[in-house]
């Protein structure tokens, strides 16, 4: 319920794109997120660092933050806009 | 999720060289990141950008970036980008290094520069150590950090970084940490825009050296660090930034002022006294 109270009203989303064998686990993503999208998983990769897995996405807003303070380029993401059900891209600030 | 929408930093990496030898944790990723969207803010043609990096982890930036670069010998970017602005002074010259690197050996050509204001941006990543040779004490190493070479504590007054550019004669002088990675993008966007030598202190945890030897914890701990401890004060007296061990960290643009650049001071003098036998040197300044 809380979910759809934030969400009601919103004119774009997230998405995020996450490459789990480029990542090393630091958990930069995950601490620094602002809306706690992401959290620490329990699947190793195929270097054995521990990846963060999307909680929530619906509480994404693209801010891609992720995106900025991950140092291995494994994570990001973009905003997309809500027009009559129908999702477009938009521009998030370069 | 499927990985179908690409990074958008990874048009301006060479992938073939990924994944980079950085630690997990280690902040010259952030760096790079910053970097990557600073120039996509700058609009600035990434044809007419070039690297220079010195030795170090630092240092490997110019091998991953996809954009003209060189990585030159121990503590020489300076008068490398010094010699490039001067052939090529169309070109925006960007020094990416670190402190060991930039103030340690490279210390008397980081104050040249920054006195004869030489077109060319410093970014200068300082982790305190020498991380990449083991980690032995470096320029900035606060006193009583344990390194290597000072098992029981360093005893050396560490450099002040903006003091040093700012009182050197940098125009442009910042600090950030990569926990700042929007205000970081931010100064980076100045910095390159302004010409003159500018001068970007970004303070980088390293968790395999300096953070473990030290004890503080790893790359996260020492991003929540930066985040509890960091004050933003721009515009402060720079020779009030210093740095201590487990202190508060003060960030911000401390310096930005405008002064001649070494091509532009010449083109003045030599024009002044030679009068109209002296044909103006292209600068690749538009003021």
């Amino acid at each position: 319920m809380a979910v759809e109270r934030r969400t009601s009203r919103r004119k774009s989303r997230g998405e995020l794109f996450i490459d789990c064998e480029r990542c090393k686990g630091c958990g930069f993503c995950v601490e620094f997120c602002p809306t706690q999208v992401l959290a620490m998983g329990e699947k190793l990769n195929r270097k054995g660092y521990h990846t963060p897995v999307i909680v929530d996405l619906e509480v994404c807003t693209g801010c891609d933050l992720c995106g900025l303070y991950c140092p291995d380029f494994a994570i990001h993401a973009v905003r997309v806009k809500i027009e009559a059900g129908e999702a477009k891209e938009c521009d998030n600030g370069g | 999720m499927k990985n179908q929408h690409i990074n958008p930093v990874e048009p301006y990496l060479r992938m073939d060289r990924m994944p980079h030898i950085w630690c997990p944790g280690c902040g010259i990723g952030i760096v790079v990141n910053c970097f990557v969207r600073a120039l996509n803010q700058s609009g600035i043609d990434p044809d007419l950008v070039s690297i220079i990096s010195g030795i170090g982890c630092t240092g490997r930036i110019a091998g991953y970036l996809k954009l003209d670069s060189f990585h030159t010998t121990h503590g020489r970017p300076i008068p490398f980008a010094t010699g490039l602005k001067v052939a090529r002074p169309e070109l925006k010259v960007l020094v990416f290094s670190g402190e060991g690197d930039l103030v340690s050996i490279g210390g008397n050509h980081l104050i040249h520069a920054a006195r004869r204001n030489s077109d060319i941006k410093v970014f200068c990543v300082n982790n305190f150590t020498y991380a990449m040779t083991g980690g032995q004490v470096g320029p900035t190493a606060p006193i009583h950090s344990i390194a290597t070479t000072t098992p029981y504590g360093s005893y050396d007054r560490p450099f002040n970084l903006p003091f040093l550019a700012d009182s050197t004669g940098a125009v442009y002088v910042a600090r950030w940490t990569t926990y700042h990675v929007r205000q970081l993008t931010r100064s980076m966007v100045e910095a390159i825009n302004k010409p003159g030598f500018c001068f970007v202190e970004i303070i980088a945890p390293c968790p395999t050296i300096y953070q473990r030897r030290n004890r503080l914890g790893d790359g996260l701990e020492a991003m929540r660090y930066y985040k509890r401890y960091s004050r933003v004060i721009n515009g402060a007296n720079t020779r009030m930034v210093g740095l201590e061990l487990k202190g508060p960290i003060i960030v911000g643009k401390f310096i930005d002022r405008d002064r001649s650049t070494l091509l532009e001071a010449m083109n003045e003098e030599f024009s002044s006294k030679l009068g109209a036998r002296y044909q103006p040197y292209p600068t690749g300044v538009v003021r």
